[in-house]
């Protein structure tokens, strides 16, 4: 595995343009994959929108960062994997693990602390986990899943299987070392690894430009001689097209990729702080809310004739009684036993 | 038997264990090519190829963490670090990820791997390069912590740690590897979490681990002929989890006790050894238990000075003496 120079980045028109092959993907969609994303979409933010609820009642607690706004990045990247790749995300995953297909009933039970949550009450809101669709968890220190994902990764390229591994993390993650040291080894040693920077424009309080010295993110990965993309990341199109390109790139070339997709969350940076009034206004909010990526998706339906309101809204209410159903199933649920205290810190409890 | 260095043992445990398991790789600073900072993977690279036993570069948060995303995935890594000085820079990798990557999953994903590589002072290295953190790595439930003071054990807890489906700490004498003692023929395995009684004694019990064993003996030695005291020295080997079956038994016997170790002494693993011994057979006591240690202060350069911060067998002797009443 020694390091051997490349050629230098080459998808130069995708680096010009964040929406590069967006159209190409919004024509080859057809209605069904619209409607299922759509859905997808959906249930991201009523979940969350519902999550937000329970917790201002005491439902779940500790920290609880929702996802709402990015949605069009967790369902556009998920849509171009397969089922045996490896996904590793950091704290604010509770979009990415429904994208990922983790039942609705099992992640808000474990934001409810019960035993029938995916990772049975021990991890709750920071920690998902379903291992058995490859989702390897949400981290919660920033940046510390960035190398288990490149290991994930170096997993794949070891035992010799076409599997990918994606690291997801936030744009302040961009400034620490865990970050740079991953890329490097992913990049010197071809490692199948993708990694989704979710550009929301905010590293809890702090803005981009108040934490870091250069805007495009994306940049950083040339120092490493990876390609690298900026996404507009609120069209879902957009997305599905890059990571498609990052997949293919991964699985049948050993290539990294680093995707910095631009994105906002509409609201705090967890539920503990409002949306806007200290670090942000209500003004940038409301401009960033009014291109949704609910509404790109909606919009082109409806342009080609796939969506009209009333089929809209029926989905909107599927959506709503499946997350009322998660949330019923997760008040009612038992906690874990008392001994379950003791249980999982070793294999063997001896 | 055959008679092996410590290097060496460490070695044909990581060859049989990675002809044994082909998911066993080995990866850290100069590991492949410079046959290790301290040989300990001499040959490995030539007989097993650069996808297993992997130079990385200098960034030990990166690739511990790549490791443990490894393990994740189903692997079971040997991570070397050059130095437990410089684990500090992994050990957010260690301590956050891999020892509660299966109590957070909820049972769902193990992280077997094995962080190894020397630890403790050697000589003159200064305050940088002379530290023993076993007592860090001990505090974390989920982490196991080995530390072997023999050629044999040295080969016998690797291949066990490897084998463990979880992480283990596996903490090396830096002084240690020239070392040369017997070393059984065939496969060899020592289970964790086993002290071993390395010298029997009926009158004062001295527990050490790692590099105070060898002060331990002379000290025995020396009790031995200068005041015809019986000690037996009880080698902890297995930090956490904590062997407290064997201490009990020898203490029983000997109702008196003297623990010695590299580290400094606040919150070390002595405090715990004294604690569990009070607590649960404090009736068996005939005198408080005595700690021996490195001297509280950051490693000095100075050989003098250097000589002095550290636990030799007259320490060791003296504190004996004192749980003896003998002075």
């Amino acid at each position: 595995m020694t390091a051997k120079p490349k050629a230098p980045p080459t998808d130069d028109a995708a680096r010009r343009d964040p929406s590069h092959g967006a159209e190409e993907a919004r024509r080859e969609a057809s209605a069904e994959e619209c409607r299922a994303w759509l859905r997808q979409l959906l249930l991201l933010r009523r979940f969350e929108e519902k999550a937000g609820e329970a917790y201002s009642i005491g439902k779940i607690g500790g920290f609880c960062h929702l996802y709402i706004g990015q949605e069009a990045v967790a369902v556009g990247t998920m849509a171009a994997l397969r089922e045996d790749d490896y996904i590793v995300t950091s704290y604010r995953e509770h979009g990415l693990a429904l994208a990922r297909g983790v039942p609705a009933r099992s992640v808000m039970a474990e934001l409810f602390g019960k035993a029938a949550g995916c990772s049975h009450g021990k991890g709750g809101s920071m920690h998902l986990f379903d291992a058995e669709r490859n989702f390897l968890g949400g981290h919660a220190i920033v940046g510390g899943q960035i190398p288990l994902g490149t290991g994930m990764a170096f997993a794949a390229k070891y035992r010799g299987t076409d599997q990918v591994s994606v690291s997801y993390f936030g744009e302040a993650a961009a400034n620490i070392g865990s970050f740079h040291e991953a890329l490097n080894m992913a990049a010197l040693w071809k490692l199948p690894a993708i990694y989704v920077l979710e550009n929301n424009g905010y590293g809890m309080g702090t803005a981009i430009a108040r934490a870091t010295a250069t805007m495009d993110l994306f940049h950083r990965a040339y120092s490493y001689d990876m390609d690298a993309e900026a996404v507009d990341g609120q069209d879902l199109f957009a997305v599905k097209a890059a990571m498609m390109r990052a997949v293919a790139r991964a699985r049948e070339d050993s290539r990294p990729t680093l995707l910095e997709m631009r994105t906002y969350r509409y609201v705090g940076h967890s539920m503990s702080d409002a949306a806007h009034g200290t670090y942000r206004t209500k003004e940038e909010v409301e401009k960033y809310r009014k291109r949704d990526p609910i509404e790109v998706v909606s919009q082109h339906m409806r342009d080609e004739g796939m969506l009209d309101d009333a089929a809209k809204d029926a989905l909107d209410e599927e959506v709503k009684a499946e997350v009322q159903d998660a949330l019923d199933f997760a008040d009612q649920a038992p906690e874990p036993e008392l001994e379950e205290l003791y249980t999982d810190v070793y294999a063997d409890p001896a | 038997m055959v008679t092996m260095t410590y290097r060496d043992a460490l070695n044909e445990a990581l060859r049989e264990e990675m002809h044994r398991d082909e998911t066993v790789f080995l990866m850290g600073e100069e590991v492949g090519e410079y046959d290790g900072a301290y040989k300990v993977s001499r040959g490995l690279l030539k007989e097993f190829g650069p996808m297993r036993v992997v130079d990385t570069p200098i960034a030990e948060l990166g690739f511990t963490g790549l490791g443990v995303g490894a393990a994740m995935a189903g692997l079971r890594p040997v991570i070397e670090v050059m130095t437990f000085n410089f684990a500090l820079l992994a050990i957010d990798q260690i301590v956050n990820s891999a020892a509660k990557m299966r109590y957070m999953s909820g049972g769902q994903v193990g992280v077997p791997m094995v962080i190894r590589g020397p630890g403790g002072a050697a000589l003159q290295l200064a305050a940088q390069h002379s530290q023993a953190f076993e007592s860090w790595y001990a505090h974390i439930p989920g982490l196991t912590v080995v530390t072997p003071a023999t050629p044999a054990d040295a080969k016998g807890l690797l291949k066990s740690a490897i084998r463990s489906d979880d992480p283990v700490v596996f903490m090396e004498g830096e002084m240690l590897y020239n070392a040369k003692g017997e070393v059984p023929e065939g496969e060899h395995v020592i289970p964790l979490g086993r002290a071993d009684n390395k010298r029997a004694g009926g009158d004062v019990t001295i527990v050490c681990h790692s590099k105070t064993l060898q002060p331990a003996l002379k000290a025995a030695d020396q009790l031995q002929e200068e005041e015809g005291v019986a000690a037996e020295v009880i080698d902890l080997r297995t930090i956490r989890p904590l062997d407290t079956e064997t201490l009990f038994a020898s203490v029983t016997k000997t109702h008196r006790c003297v623990v010695a170790e590299e580290g400094w002494p606040f919150a070390g693993v002595g405090a715990q050894v004294v604690d569990t011994i009070q607590r649960q057979i404090f009736d068996e006591l005939d005198a408080p238990i005595l700690r021996v240690t490195a001297a509280d202060v950051p490693m000095p350069y100075n050989k003098r000075l250097e000589r002095t911060a550290k636990v030799d067998p007259a320490k060791i002797v003296a504190a004996a003496k004192h749980v003896l009443y003998l002075e």
